[in-house]
C-alpha cells in the first residue's frame, strides 16, 4: 500500500499542479472548463498507449528513444504554454476587467484555448504512463492484494488533487489584477521548467552537451522531498542544473516575455 | 516531425567529438538492487550508462544529482549518457522501489 501511495502520490502531484495552474490562469474565461476536460480525457487514453508502446518507445533509435519521445512531448506543451499565455497576457487588460466580456469573445470564436487541453493531455502522458507502469509491475509482483495496491495509489491520487486544490483556491484568492499577473508567470514559469527538463532529456540522449555544471544547492532545498518536489514542477527548480538547462529556461523566458510585449503593442 | 529529426540529426553530428570515445559502464537492476551500487567513472567526461534490468517488473532510474530519469521496462536495458560530471558522488535511485534501489556515482 505505502510504495503506491508515494509513487501514485508523485506522478499525479506533477498533473494536478500543471492542471491547477492552467485552470486558476484561465478562470473567468468562457468554454475553459471543456477544453481542461477534454485534456484530461485525451491524457488518459495517451497514458495508457504510451504505457503499452513503452517498450517500443524505449528501444527506438539505439535505447535513447524514451529521451527523444519526452522531449518532443514536452516541446509541445512549452509550445502550446507560450501560445496561451501569449494570447492571454496580449487581451491582458481586456481580461483584468472585463473577463466576461472576453469570455463572450472567446466563446464566439477565434479561441485558441485548445491549446490548454494539449498541455494538460501531453503532461499527463508522461506522468500517466509511468503510473500505469508501476502499476501493472507492482500487482504482478507484490505480495500485497491487489485491492491494498490500488488503495495506496487512490489516496496518493486524491492527496496530490488535494493539494492541486488547495493551490487553486490559495491563488484564486488574489484580486483578478493580481491573480492574473501571477498566473501569467506560473504559466511562464511552467514553460521555463519544462524547457530544462527538455535539455536534461537531450543531454541524456547525447543529443545536446550539457556545457557543465552550475551550482548544488541540495544543501538547500534537495528535490527529494515535497517542497523541492513542488517547486521543481512549478518553477522548474533544480538542485544540479547543466549550463544547457539554465541556457533553455532563460531563452524560453526572454522569448515569451518579448513575444507578450509585441503582441501587447500590436492589439493597442 | 521530419524537421525536428533533420535537426537532432544535425545536432548530434555537430555535438559528438569524433576523436572522444565515450566510455562505457554498465549497472545492473536485479531483485530492485543497483549492481554496482557505487560506480567509479572518471570525472569531467561524458560516459554512457547502460542499465539492465533483470527483474521483471519495471523500474525508474532516477537521479536529482545528475539529473536523469528514465524507465526501464522489465528484463531489458537503456542507454543513459551521463555528464561530464566534477569530481564528486551523485546519488541515484530506482523510483520504483526506493527502499532497496539505491546506488551512487563516484566522479573521479
Amino acid at each position: 500500500m505505502i510504495p503506491s501511495f508515494i509513487i501514485a502520490f508523485r506522478e499525479f502531484l506533477e498533473i494536478a499542479i500543471i492542471i491547477t495552474i492552467i485552470l486558476a490562469a484561465t478562470r473567468g474565461v468562457a468554454g475553459r472548463n471543456f477544453w481542461v476536460i477534454a485534456g484530461i480525457a485525451g491524457g488518459l487514453v495517451g497514458s495508457a498507449v504510451a504505457a503499452v508502446f513503452a517498450n517500443n518507445i524505449s528501444a527506438a533509435m539505439e535505447g535513447v528513444g524514451q529521451e527523444i519521445f519526452n522531449a518532443a512531448i514536452l516541446a509541445v506543451a512549452v509550445l502550446m504554454i507560450v501560445w496561451t499565455v501569449v494570447w492571454m497576457q496580449s487581451h491582458g487588460r481586456a481580461l483584468a476587467q472585463k473577463m466576461k466580456q472576453v469570455g463572450k469573445a472567446v466563446s464566439e470564436g477565434e479561441t485558441p484555448l485548445y491549446s490548454i487541453a494539449v498541455v494538460v493531455s501531453v503532461a499527463m502522458w508522461r506522468e500517466g504512463a509511468e503510473i500505469v507502469l508501476f502499476m501493472t509491475g507492482i500487482i504482478s509482483s507484490s505480495e500485497e492484494s491487489i485491492f491494498a495496491i490500488l488503495v495506496g495509489g487512490m489516496a496518493g491520487a486524491a492527496l496530490a488533487v488535494t493539494i492541486g486544490t488547495l493551490l487553486y483556491f490559495g491563488l484564486i484568492r488574489l484580486s483578478s489584477r493580481h491573480l492574473f499577473a501571477v498566473t501569467g508567470w506560473l504559466l511562464i514559469l511552467l514553460a521555463c521548467g519544462m524547457s530544462a527538463q527538455i535539455a536534461s532529456y537531450l543531454n541524456a540522449a547525447d543529443i545536446l552537451p550539457t556545457l557543465g555544471n552550475t551550482w548544488d544547492s541540495s544543501w538547500l532545498l534537495t528535490q527529494d522531498n515535497i517542497i523541492g518536489k513542488i517547486l521543481h514542477v512549478m518553477l522548474g527548480y533544480n538542485e544540479r542544473p547543466s549550463v544547457m538547462q539554465i541556457i533553455f529556461y532563460v531563452a524560453t523566458m526572454v522569448v515569451t516575455v518579448a513575444l507578450i510585449k509585441i503582441t501587447r503593442k500590436v492589439k493597442i | 516531425m521530419n524537421k525536428i529529426i533533420m535537426l537532432t540529426t544535425a545536432l548530434a553530428i555537430f555535438s559528438t567529438p569524433a576523436f572522444a570515445e565515450t566510455p562505457v559502464f554498465e549497472i545492473a537492476i536485479k531483485d530492485h538492487k543497483f549492481n554496482p551500487a557505487t560506480l567509479e567513472i572518471p570525472a569531467g567526461q561524458k560516459v554512457k550508462l547502460i542499465v539492465k534490468n533483470q527483474d521483471s517488473t519495471p523500474e525508474e532510474f532516477e537521479s536529482h544529482d545528475f539529473n536523469r530519469e528514465k524507465v526501464i521496462a522489465g528484463n531489458s536495458e537503456g542507454v543513459i549518457f551521463v555528464g561530464p560530471l566534477d569530481a564528486g558522488e551523485y546519488k541515484f535511485f530506482g523510483e520504483f522501489n526506493e527502499k532497496t534501489a539505491q546506488g551512487k556515482l563516484i566522479a573521479k
